[in-house]
């Protein structure tokens, strides 16, 4: 976990997996609305990415450092659904009644379509981020220095 | 024919993982059946027609509760020597199916998979299945219904993640690192 793994095979598999992973849950994220998947999916199967990146790359690498840029984002999840209910007030409606959405040149429906895909975003950042901070600190401590005690 | 060979053969898969899974001994082992367990749930659930649940299943069961697992086992692995668990107590090998055929018996009081007359279907879900479309303009009901008629629900949900999330970091990060 610290350093690269040095498998020829894990890596270049995972150079492969990675990306079509991250494409697959755009993918659910963005076709949620539609078909099955979602916000909660979409932020699993990215957070699933980042830990194979960091299983395979280490945490030192530059990709593992970009895992470890993700965890400033705990909250920003929470920030944009909270944000686009707080809009719908602003908007006149009820708070989270996307319809009320003040966004010029828009109809009915793609201010919903709008709303929810940015509810569904804020769901899916808010799960990646906690994911990955849950594997991070189960797996980020220092085994040698528990072995002196 | 075909078809119910095959849900047979699906039940019979789920149960021999789950059953394998109490049963073996070593606990690496024991991870990557409760994985492949997980794997045929989700199977189960695509069959029933729950995409989405399949889905999570799918994702969380066999992919993020298996990494959790194995690096909690990485982890404890230099300091405990006991890796080989004990054999399961007598009590819950026997006990265990006892309480399972008791909750079968009780399950024939359900109302029938599909049934439209059962309670769940006949309570608010036509509401939701007719109106739908007029209500929320989003051509997807399991969308409305999550995040318009329940975007309470989902919002405290979310809140629930990010807590458990905060608690998880506070309590096994180090202090200093």
């Amino acid at each position: 976990m610290k350093q690269m793994h040095d498998s020829l095979i894990v890596q270049t598999m995972s150079r492969l997996l990675i990306p079509l992973a991250q494409l697959f849950s755009l993918y659910v994220l963005f076709f949620g609305q539609y078909g099955p998947g979602g916000g909660f999916v979409a932020g699993v199967i990215w957070t699933t990415s980042m830990i194979l990146t960091f299983l395979v790359y280490g945490l030192k690498s530059p990709q593992g450092r970009l895992v470890e840029l993700v965890l400033h984002g705990d909250g920003v999840g929470l920030i944009i659904f909270v944000g686009v209910g707080g809009l719908c007030l602003i908007g006149g409606g009820e708070f989270l009644n996307y319809a009320n959405l003040e966004i010029l040149g828009m109809d009915a429906p793609s201010r919903r379509y709008v709303g929810i895909l940015l509810t569904q975003i804020g769901v899916a950042v808010d799960v990646a981020v906690t994911g990955i901070s849950i594997v991070l600190s189960l797996a980020y401590h220092d085994t040698e220095q528990e072995y002196d005690v | 024919m075909t078809y119910a060979v095959n849900i047979a053969l699906l039940l019979l898969l789920v149960l021999t993982a789950a059953s394998a899974t109490f049963l073996v001994r070593e606990l690496m082992s024991s991870v990557f059946i409760l994985g492949s367990y997980s794997f045929f749930l989700a199977l189960v659930w695509a069959w029933l027609g729950a995409v989405d649940v399949a889905f999570v299943e799918a994702v969380i069961g066999a992919g993020l509760a298996t990494v959790l697992f194995l690096i909690t086992l990485f982890d404890t692995a230099p300091k405990d020597s006991r890796l080989r668990r004990p054999p399961p107590p007598l009590a819950g090998v026997v006990g265990l199916p006892l309480l399972g055929i008791l909750l079968l018996f009780a399950a024939n009081d359900l109302s029938p998979f599909g049934d439209p007359t059962s309670p769940a279907n006949v309570h608010i879900s036509p509401v939701y299945l007719q109106q739908s479309y007029a209500d929320t303009l989003t051509p997807n009901v399991v969308t409305s219904v999550l995040m318009d008629y329940r975007g309470f629900d989902t919002l405290i949900e979310t809140v629930v993640i990010f807590t458990a999330g905060i608690a998880c970091a506070l309590l096994l990060k180090e202090p200093g690192s």
